[in-house]
């Protein structure tokens, strides 16, 4: 991880994403840099487009403008499960968990990609299957290890407390193997004390698993703990960035979540 | 006397529900690994083997005359044959819309076009014609080479159009399609003069060569569904999951009107159109049924249980999710349409050698709705249910009902048309998960991956 010794190239380049729903300008120019081993977050305030990035960078949405770059390679128009399979993995702002199925399975379920066996192995059952099959159950109960989840590994995943539920998705989108980690509102209705240890468990998994993290968050005690550098948007366009301690300090970003001072208000 | 036989009819349907709970536990039966010096012995597959043996005998000898007594009568029998087609057609559409969650009304197509091709082959083949298997046979696996072939071409150019991928593989199949024709007619000449006609039967033509071109009829039935739903499904599957359905209604629709007409507008004149194909075979018999069923709950099960399986259970729960997990949604729905209505076809073609008689009013879309039923009666996505509600449901209407109704009068049988419906009723306002929701017994049973034990080694330490 000595990235200052070598000529670093970007992991994420995003360049001039713009996205219209209708007349809608949901985001507008938006770039962004990220390299290898980064953690950034995005923030802004409700409707300001960050989620509406995540998913045209996903290939959920089909950008109207811009390209994204993973490893200079240009993932527009890519299918969402090709670019998963280039590396990015993601979790979802309302949790989409598959919902009738275990929390083993919901993270096994990622591993499909990389399985290692086709249908025919399956049907037959053979060597191969069981042998791989071990494999992912593995990996998976590792992931889960990371997570502290094990002891709900049984459970069907629906009937998991909010907070955990959470971290089944982040476990699940690492289960993707992604060089890349898109995390939306991770944070979203955990309490303080959950927050703490989903800060050290983000930042635990950054450092074990050599991702690169993109978050998005409401909560400013996380950003601002987590974070090496945050992006601030509003209304589609982005208005600041720089690190958590220049952020706070930043004219526009204040006014973006409070308002345009007492006068204006008034 | 009435309640004799009611009680009786009862017995049957419990004794068959205990019968299909002792096979999927025999085919479960795991024992650990015994060492024999330094050899580790396996023994459960061979457990399992044996026990479907068993279960199979159980049954056969359940159907032998013994000097007159049979304790399965012919109508017995002939509700077991079809009651396992009824399974396969079930399941596959359980794994469509139980397990994929893709509404499907078109399973009762991919019947009827097993049952039809399948019967015709065993038809003419009887009848002196050996052009049914061969053209069939050669069709079928010329076009799923060419189908293959096409798919790993365009799987190295990214994102064709879906209709024109479509053109090309149609293209595909009808060029495999008239080779078939040729390559059949060139082959009737060596083939057809040991095959005599049904006055005097040739050497192929006697009981065993006569079961192999069953098994073969039947297994290229199935095939040639499942190229077909391949064919259909590739556009369609594209549409949500409400427009699939309708898409799948129409397609039974197609599938009725080609068989009322099968006569006139398709070139099959032994099929009759809409008086029916009379005079084949009855080849379906016990170890065939059983071994048809068997393998088709076999393999279903090992799909179900295995990453394919799961990606296709994660397109029902969250296709967007689904899609950021890597999970390529559009060919895993391909992939469980095509399954599905292969098991499909194979039912059609156990159904139609065990009847004998194919009438395009037995696949009108109105009967369609049976397995839809059957897999919502014994629970959506659940294996066990569907294969005890096949069973149960032919037992109980067409065994029990038709039974003790038709001893009241000849019309009341009627009756059971408005019978069930209210059963059905009944038990979606008292589970409306269906009748095992997802419970499953022994071999279907899913593994549950057991806790490790190092709470220690857990995570990172909290702060």
């Amino acid at each position: 991880m000595n990235e200052n010794s070598m000529e670093v190239l970007p992991l994420l380049e995003v360049e001039g994403l713009t996205k219209f729903f209708g007349g809608l300008r949901a985001v507008n120019d938006f770039n962004m840099t990220i390299f290898k081993g980064e953690l950034v977050g995005l923030i802004g305030p409700n409707g300001a487009g960050k989620t509406t990035v995540f998913n045209q960078i996903t290939g959920i949405y089909l950008p109207t403008k811009g390209t994204v770059k993973l490893n200079g390679t240009n993932l527009v128009g890519f299918e969402p499960h090709e670019i998963t399979r280039a590396g990015i993995g993601r979790t979802f702002q309302n949790i989409r968990l598959f919902n009738g199925l275990s929390v083993l399975d919901n993270v096994r379920i990622a591993f499909h990609s990389s399985a290692g066996y086709n249908l025919l192995d399956s049907i037959l059952s053979n060597e191969r299957y069981s042998q791989k099959e071990r494999e992912i159950t593995g990996q998976a109960q590792d992931l889960l290890d990371v997570m502290k989840l094990s002891r709900f590994q049984n459970e069907i995943v629906k009937n998991l407390p909010y907070g955990e539920q959470r971290r089944v998705e982040i476990a699940r989108a690492m289960a993707c193997q992604p060089q890349l980690l898109l995390l939306d509102e991770p944070a979203a209705g955990m309490n303080p004390r959950e927050i703490i240890q989903l800060m050290d468990m983000i930042h635990f998994i950054r450092d074990n698993f050599k991702l690169t993290i993109l978050l998005i968050e409401h909560q400013m005690r996380v950003v601002m703990g987590i974070c090496e550098r945050i992006t601030v948007m509003d209304f589609g366009e982005i208005i600041a960035r720089g690190t958590p301690k220049e952020i706070q300090d930043n004219r526009l970003v204040i006014e973006a979540y409070l308002g345009k001072g007492a006068a204006n208000v008034a | 006397m009435e309640l004799k036989s009611i009680l009786f009819s009862l017995v049957k349907i419990i004794a068959v529900i205990a019968y299909l709970y002792g096979l999927l536990w025999v085919l479960g039966v795991k024992v650990p690994v015994i060492k024999v010096g330094s050899r580790k012995l396996n023994i459960s597959l061979l457990l399992n083997a044996v026990g479907a043996v068993v279960a199979f005998y159980v049954i056969q000898l359940a159907l032998t005359d013994f000097n007159g007594f049979k304790l399965l009568n012919s109508f017995d029998s002939g509700l077991l044959y079809q009651a396992c087609s009824m399974t396969m057609v079930a399941l596959g559409l359980n794994l469509i819309y139980g397990f994929n969650g893709q509404f499907s009304l078109g399973q009762w197509g991919f019947y009827g076009i097993g049952a039809y091709a399948a019967a015709d082959v065993t038809f003419r083949w009887m009848n002196g014609d050996s052009r049914g298997l061969t053209v069939l046979g050669i069709g079928v696996i010329l076009g799923g080479l060419t189908i293959l072939l096409i798919r790993k071409f365009l799987s190295n150019l990214r994102r064709m159009p879906v209709l024109s991928s479509f053109t090309l593989y149609l293209i595909g199949a009808v060029i495999a399609g008239v080779a078939a024709v040729f390559a059949g007619k060139f082959l009737a000449p060596f083939i057809d003069p040991y095959l005599g006609n049904s006055l005097e039967p040739g050497v192929l033509n006697q009981s065993f060569p006569m079961s192999i071109v069953f098994f073969f009829a039947v297994v290229f039935g199935g095939i040639f569904a499942a190229e077909v739903s391949f064919l259909f499904g590739l556009p369609v599957l594209s549409l949500g999951s409400d427009y699939f359905g309708i898409a799948t209604l129409g397609f039974s629709i197609v599938i009725y009107t080609l068989m009322v007409n099968s006569d006139t507008i398709l070139p099959f004149p032994e099929m009759k159109g809409g008086r029916g194909m009379i005079g084949i075979p009855k080849l379906t018999t016990w170890p065939w049924a059983f071994f048809f069923m068997l393998t088709v709950i076999i393999i279903m099960r090992n799909i179900i249980r295995s990453s394919t399986g799961r990606s296709i259970i994660s397109v029902r729960e969250d296709e967007i999710a689904a899609r950021s997990m890597g999970i390529d949604v559009a060919e895993t729905k391909l992939m469980s349409f095509v399954v599905g209505s292969l098991f499909a076809g194979l039912g059609g073609g156990v159904y139609a050698h065990y009847i004998g008689f194919l009438s395009p009013n037995a696949f009108d879309f109105l009967v369609g709705f049976n397995p839809l039923i059957i897999i919502v009666f014994g629970g959506l996505g659940s294996m066990t249910g569907t294969i005890t509600a096949a069973f149960g449901w032919i037992f109980f209407l067409e065994g029990m009902l038709r039974e003790i109704l038709g001893k009241i009068s000849p019309e009341a049988p009627s009756w059971r048309y408005v019978l069930y419906p209210l059963t059905l009723l009944l038990l979606m306002l008292v589970r409306p998960q269906g009748l095992l929701g997802n419970i499953e017994w022994g071999f279907l049973k899913a593994k549950i991956t057991p806790l490790r034990n190092n709470e220690t080694k857990e995570g990172v330490k909290t702060a």
